[in-house]
């Protein structure tokens, strides 16, 4: 820490920082564009100029950027100094020779950061008269609008989307006042985190092309805080809506979490809800009912013998808490595929038993070596695919520190580390959209990445189990693994389901547990499948074979399925007797499915936003989502479906939670390990009145005008203190109850400043959400020594394993239609010896038979599937019935040639 | 007689010297003494000879090179780069020296690498170069051949690859980093200095870039001595200078003189004076991008601190004649239409004030400006000011402008009065 002065007043600086994330974080209002606090300083649009002095005496200055200068002790700033003011306007008024006149119709109007600093410079009067430069917009697919003549040529947009997030297919072309950002033709950006473009571009270049479709202002949307529900990431989001419709999802701030980015699952995913295909009304008997019909049913229901629940990994704690106190823990199941399920549980012992802890995604991004064992970041949880890109920067940028080059001067420290990437060791059984950041690919079957995590544990600690028969080439690249892992200050070992292997999940667990032996403190993270995978995970429900045989049994008359699809998780030729054998099938969900066409009662169940709840993240964090509007109809949280006194005998036998926060307080009571929850969000007595609507919210009195002119009193929120109206009590909010973020002369989400205690950190406050588990200190544990033999191609069969996919793999963003758009044609993927060897090509039909399932796929060969491996899309509608890993045959379709390979 | 040491072997047929001449003509000599010192002897040697860079900025060459980290523990591989981008408007020196005498140029090359203990070497050449590109090829394969360029060279254990890469064209790559991005691959705009190219520069490595004028001055001053080389000059700064001039005078050409040689001796000895029913306006001394010096500073003698005084720069020493049947604001027209378009797009004022300011006094030729037309163009010098802009070319092509407003106000005036050029 140092001193600095601003307009001759001492204030404490952090040296080792830029002017102007020390001015931002000490609150002053100072203009900038292509500065961000992830991307660093360039120096290129001159927009955060102020005046340095030499010394006391010095009354001239100079002018300087802020965001290239150090913060250094004893530097002398003005941001007031009339030259620097004057400055500033005239770089405006650069820009606003060409800008269009389009605020009207700009969809970032009353969200653009270059309205905020236009007026912040106090710029107004116009005085180019000469014509403005146009361009012709591209299509860049679903997801995003185009509209270059707005562009300041900032170049965040490149900056972000090249060098952040690892894109190609965005560039700068051109020079001068004509630089154009775009593709090279038209097309889809291939990039998963494209949509972050709409937050990092400054103006209206880049906008939300869903928001467009039923567009409103940002000023007119009713918004609350919110988490994605896509996939165990758990991003926190802010989503809005207006005239009952949720219009658009944006990133809320966590520190911890997601930072300043989202995927384009989670931006652009939210669609669903509005799809035609929601469940909006009660079914009974496939009728459209009634609240009083349905809940008279309902009763009888109850009443009509033993009930069993089965719990969604998708939905909230508190609505998978209800149904299991509901139909009693006994009688609780997992809504997931058993050897899922299995994994899932397996996952959740390695990390509350053991000594390894798991990381956030912020702390996964400042790791600096990492092995991927078994997982597909990219399509399975993106945002941390998006973290390690940055990992692997960290050791390379030591040497930015030896040349006293400081990290934050962005170009320079990209030119001195070149191409050269901290340790990133990825092992997985297909290429993934991180192999170009990796130190190390290994492509194999799930059988031989067991196998060589093991060695590269028992090569950090020979206590571990040796693997016999281990290759002199697997051997080497395990010691490798090893030496980078021991040398590093945070190793980092990544595993998941996505392979269907225990003996993956294990050895990865095994290396990280050799690393804590061995002295260094071990970071493990695992890629649970679903929002709240690890969260059911904790209520402890049975698994999903068990309750298909107390209903096969008869021991269960009635099953309740929450918020799931069942023919997903399971063999149609397992589900559908399961629910025959049901005397009574109910089903609460957001959309219809073919679990919801089996229900004798269909309820329909709230969606993220329109309800609240708790989710619990890959990484254990507990975070706490709120109701962004109160939907029509009968729509209500699950939660409350299921206790809050809708059926007056169930709820005298709860406990009779009215409320969120009683509900939450049974969850803690009843559940200690999820007792964490309770703090993931103050409770409604905890904090004054928070408003959903921002203070230029309009229409607020003649919306519904048409229905009656009297004006209704705005809703109460008894779960929360979020208040369904322009009303808020003066205080600092809480973090986890932010529902957008605005400051006064700060109407875009670069508002997240003020609400950092320093730029680019953590909210002031706290960063939102509970960990409900750490690493125990001197815990009790013992190397796992099942390792599995090596794998042997068939000449036979191949092993079908699944693969994932971005917007494909999550059952409801894929029902969102920009993101349905970008569903690749499902494909077998092949070794490509192994096809040719069998006389196929790539393009053509095949014949898959697995088990009793046959079907026909188009085929892919490739170099990086392992021989004697089939990569299936996992979880596209045509093969939900499968479970996987599985042994299968495959044949060409043309008559009279078998499927036999001769090796 | 006059040394001439950078145009003693040029041709009069104007084809290359080819190796075996320029061996004859100790051709060499000044590689094979410097392999016998030890690199930072050759430094010293340099520094002595107060040799200025030739591309235009006159940094002393020796003291560029002092801050190239040296010693078994400094980064490897070291890189000299060639400046051979020569794009300034009016300024054709570097293609003289390159077409008519590329040994001199190559020798001058490995010197300096040796100094700095430089591994591999790239001429940035502009495209448009072909014959100096076609000329350079045979030069580099006779000098490998040789065994003045490669590995071990003269049996010294030194070696050093030399590569020729033709630019793929735009002005701003003359930038020394925005040269070093260009030749990455990247796109052509600047650096931020710190971290200066010494530490980090090509592919983040240490590197020096040095014009081409600048660097076949070298074998002389080893060949020679220091004393010798500031011997050659009429002041402070050593050797001769390359000047040239372009514009309605008797005989545009180029000349090898003394650095210090005043204005109206080469505009009136060498280039023989104004045509007949033509009288000296003013002239740019140093290429596009200084500022306009007129009658008054004819006496100025041709060195980095004398024209710096009189209020321009030295540049590059190619002057630039109008006349006073030219018009002005047309001169001055055609160079910011250059530099508008030439602007790399990274920093606001360059990008957006060049284009402003084009468009202007395009509308005055078309006599349609305004009076608020010239506080607009007198902003804008302002504007696009060192330190405002990300590097040096917006201030330097404001140059012309704003000693154009200074001199010729009258006719700027004039154009927005009459609402025409008068000179049409």
């Amino acid at each position: 820490m140092g001193t600095i002065y601003i307009e001759r007043e001492a204030r404490q600086a952090d040296s080792r920082q830029n002017l102007l994330h020390v001015l931002l974080s000490l609150g002053y209002d100072l203009p900038y564009f292509c500065w961000h606090p992830a991307l660093g300083s360039v120096g290129a649009c001159r927009q955060c100029a102020v005046k340095q002095f030499r010394d006391e005496q010095d009354t001239t200055g100079k002018i300087i950027m802020a965001c290239m200068t150090p913060a250094a002790d004893g530097v002398r700033v003005s941001i007031k100094d009339p030259e620097a003011a004057q400055f500033r306007a005239s770089v405006i008024q650069g820009l606003m020779q060409n800008h269009p006149h389009d605020c009207p119709v700009c969809d970032e109007g009353g969200e653009c950061h270059l309205q905020d600093m236009t007026v912040m410079t106090g710029h107004c009067a116009r005085h180019y008269t000469f014509s403005k430069r146009t361009f012709r917009n591209q299509y860049l697919g679903p997801l995003i609008n185009h509209e270059m003549n707005r562009c300041i040529q900032c170049q965040r947009c490149v900056r972000y989307y090249r060098e952040y997030a690892g894109g190609h297919d965005l560039n700068a072309f051109r020079l001068r006042d004509i630089v154009y950002f775009g593709r090279f033709e038209d097309g889809v950006l291939e990039n998963e985190f494209s949509g972050n473009l709409v937050e990092i571009c400054p103006t209206g270049v880049f906008t939300d092309a869903t928001l467009k479709q039923h567009y409103t202002r940002k000023w007119d949307l009713q918004m609350a805080p919110s988490v994605c529900v896509h996939c165990a990431a758990g991003c926190n989001i802010n989503a809005g809506e207006r005239y009952g419709q949720l219009r658009r999802v944006i990133n809320r701030y966590n520190h911890e979490v997601n930072g300043y980015f989202l995927c384009d699952r989670g931006r652009f995913g939210y669609e669903f809800a509005n799809s035609g295909e929601r469940v909006r009304e009660c079914m009974v008997d496939g009728e459209p009912a009634d609240l009083t019909r349905a809940t008279f049913r309902l009763e009888t229901i109850l009443g009509d013998g033993n009930c069993i629940g089965i719990g969604s990994p998708r939905a909230s704690i508190e609505s998978n808490f209800a149904l299991r106190q509901l139909v009693g823990p006994d009688h609780f199941y997992a809504g997931v595929n058993d050897g899922e399920w299995a994994l899932n549980l397996a996952m959740l012992e390695i990390l509350k038993n053991g000594p390894a802890r798991s990381p956030s995604l912020d702390q996964i991004e400042h790791c600096d070596a990492v092995f991927v064992l078994g997982e597909d970041a990219t399509n399975v949880l993106p945002l941390m695919a998006l973290r390690l890109r940055q990992s692997v920067r960290q050791q390379p940028m030591e040497k930015a520190k030896d040349l006293n080059i400081p990290l934050w001067l962005d170009q320079p420290v990209r030119e001195l580390v070149q191409e050269e990437k901290g340790p990133l060791f990825i092992a997985a059984p297909y290429a993934t959209k991180l192999d170009d950041v990796a130190t190390k690919l290994v492509h194999a079957a799930p059988d031989e990445l067991a196998r060589l995590g093991f060695a590269v544990a028992h090569a950090i600690d020979d206590n571990a189990p040796p693997v016999t028969d281990l290759s002199t080439e697997f051997g080497a690249i395990a010691d490798r693994i090893a030496a980078a892992l021991q040398s590093a200050k945070s190793p980092l070992i990544i595993s998941g389901p996505s392979c269907r292997s225990a003996a993956i999940v294990q050895a990865a667990a095994q290396v990280a547990w050799a690393l804590c032996k061995k002295g260094k403190p071990a970071n493990l993270s695992f890629c649970f499948s679903e929002c709240n995978s690890a969260g059911l995970g904790l209520m402890g429900p049975r698994p999903l074979s068990q309750a298909f045989q107390a209903m096969q049994g008869a021991e269960a008359d009635t099953v309740i399925v929450l918020e799931n699809d069942l023919y997903r998780r399971a063999p149609s030729d397992e589900v559908t007797p399961f629910f025959e054998a049901a005397r009574h099938v109910v089903v609460l969900d957001h959309l219809r499915n073919a679990t919801t066409a089996k229900a004798e009662v269909t309820l329909p169940a709230g969606t993220f936003a329109e309800s609240d709840g708790t989710l619990v993240n890959h990484e254990f964090r507990a975070q706490r989502f709120f109701q962004a509007f109160v939907p029509s109809g009968d729509v209500r949280a699950s939660w409350r479906w299921l206790g809050a006194g809708l059926i007056p005998n169930v709820a005298r036998a709860q406990g009779n939670w009215q409320t969120l926060d009683e509900i939450v307080a049974g969850v803690a009571k009843e559940l200690p390990v999820l007792a964490g929850i309770e703090h993931a969000a103050p409770s409604k007595s905890e904090s004054g009145k928070v408003a959903r609507e921002p203070n230029r919210y309009s229409g607020r009195t003649s919306m519904l005008a048409n229905l009656s002119v009297h004006e209704p009193k705005p809703p109460e929120d008894a779960d929360s203190a979020l208040a369904f109206s322009m009303e808020s009590e003066p205080q600092p909010v809480s973090p986890a109850l932010i529902p957008f973020f605005w400051s006064p002369g700060w109407n875009s989400i670069q508002s997240v400043n003020k609400f950092q205690s320093e730029v680019g950190g953590p909210l002031r406050g706290g960063d939102p959400g509970v960990r409900l588990i750490e690493p125990i200190e001197n815990a009790e544990w013992k190397y796992f020594s099942s390792i599995p033999p090596p794998f042997r191609a068939d000449p036979d069969e191949w092993l079908f394993i699944p693969s994932f996919h971005i917007f494909t793999s999550e059952e409801l963003s894929r029902r969102a239609p920009a993101i349905s758009q970008l569903v690749p044609h499902p494909l077998l993927a092949l070794n490509v010896t192994d096809g040719t060897r069998m006389g196929m090509k790539s393009g053509e039909l095949v014949k898959v038979s697995i088990g009793r399932s046959k079907f026909e796929l188009e085929l892919s060969l490739r170099l990086d599937v392992p021989r004697g491996v089939a990569v299936l899309p996992a979880d596209t509608p045509l093969l939900n019935s499968l479970t996987l890993p599985v042994r299968g045959k495959v044949a060409p379709t043309a008559a009279g040639v078998q499927g036999v390979v001769t090796a | 007689m006059k040394e001439r040491p950078l145009t003693r072997n040029f041709r009069p047929d104007h084809e290359a010297v080819r190796l075996t001449a320029y061996e004859a003509a100790d051709g060499y000599q000044g590689l094979r003494k410097a392999l016998t010192m030890q690199p930072q002897e050759v430094t010293e040697m340099v520094k002595r000879s107060n040799l200025r860079g030739r591309g235009g900025a006159g940094f002393p060459t020796a003291m560029k090179w002092s801050f190239v980290p040296m010693g078994t523990d400094a980064p490897r591989p070291k890189y000299l780069v060639c400046n051979a981008d020569e794009m300034e408007p009016g300024t054709f020196k570097d293609r003289a020296l390159m077409e008519l005498d590329p040994h001199q140029l190559i020798e001058g090359m490995v010197i300096s690498a040796y100094a700095i203990q430089a591994g591999i070497g790239y001429i940035f050449l502009r495209g448009e170069y072909h014959c100096s590109a076609q000329r350079l090829k045979v030069a580099l394969s006779e000098a490998i051949q040789q065994g003045y360029l490669g590995r071990n060279i003269l049996g010294s254990q030194y070696s050093f690859e030399l590569r020729l890469h033709v630019s793929a064209g735009r002005y701003i790559c003359g930038e020394e980093t925005a040269l070093l991005n260009a030749l990455e691959g990247k796109r052509a705009h600047p650096r931020t200095k710190p971290p200066f190219p010494q530490v980090s520069g090509l592919w983040g490595k240490p590197t020096i870039v040095q014009n081409v004028e600048t660097l076949c001055n070298i074998p002389h001053i080893v060949n020679r001595g220091p004393e010798w080389f500031r011997g050659l000059s009429r002041s402070e700064d050593g050797g001769t200078k390359l000047y040239g001039v372009s514009g309605k005078v008797n005989r545009p050409g180029l000349w090898e003189l003394p650095l210090g040689t005043t204005m109206r001796e080469i505009l009136e000895e060498h280039a023989g004076g104004m045509r007949d029913g033509l009288q000296f306006r003013g002239l740019l001394p140093g290429g596009a991008s200084t500022d306009f010096l007129v009658e008054e500073h004819l006496d100025t003698p041709m060195d980095y601190a004398q024209v710096q005084k009189a209020g321009s720069r030295l540049g590059t020493g190619t002057m630039v004649v109008l006349d006073d049947k030219t018009c002005p604001v047309g001169m001055v027209w055609n160079l910011e239409h250059f530099f508008a378009q030439e602007s790399c797009g990274w920093c606001t004022p360059c990008w957006s004030g060049l284009a402003w300011t084009e468009k202007i006094l395009l509308a005055m030729e078309q006599g349609t400006a305004v009076p608020q037309d010239l506080e607009t163009l007198r902003f804008q010098t302002k504007f696009l000011a060192p330190g405002s802009t990300f590097c040096a070319f917006a201030p330097g092509a404001v140059e012309p402008l704003q000693s154009a407003l200074k001199y010729f106000d009258g006719d700027f005036r004039r154009h927005i009065a009459e609402q025409r050029c008068p000179w049409r």
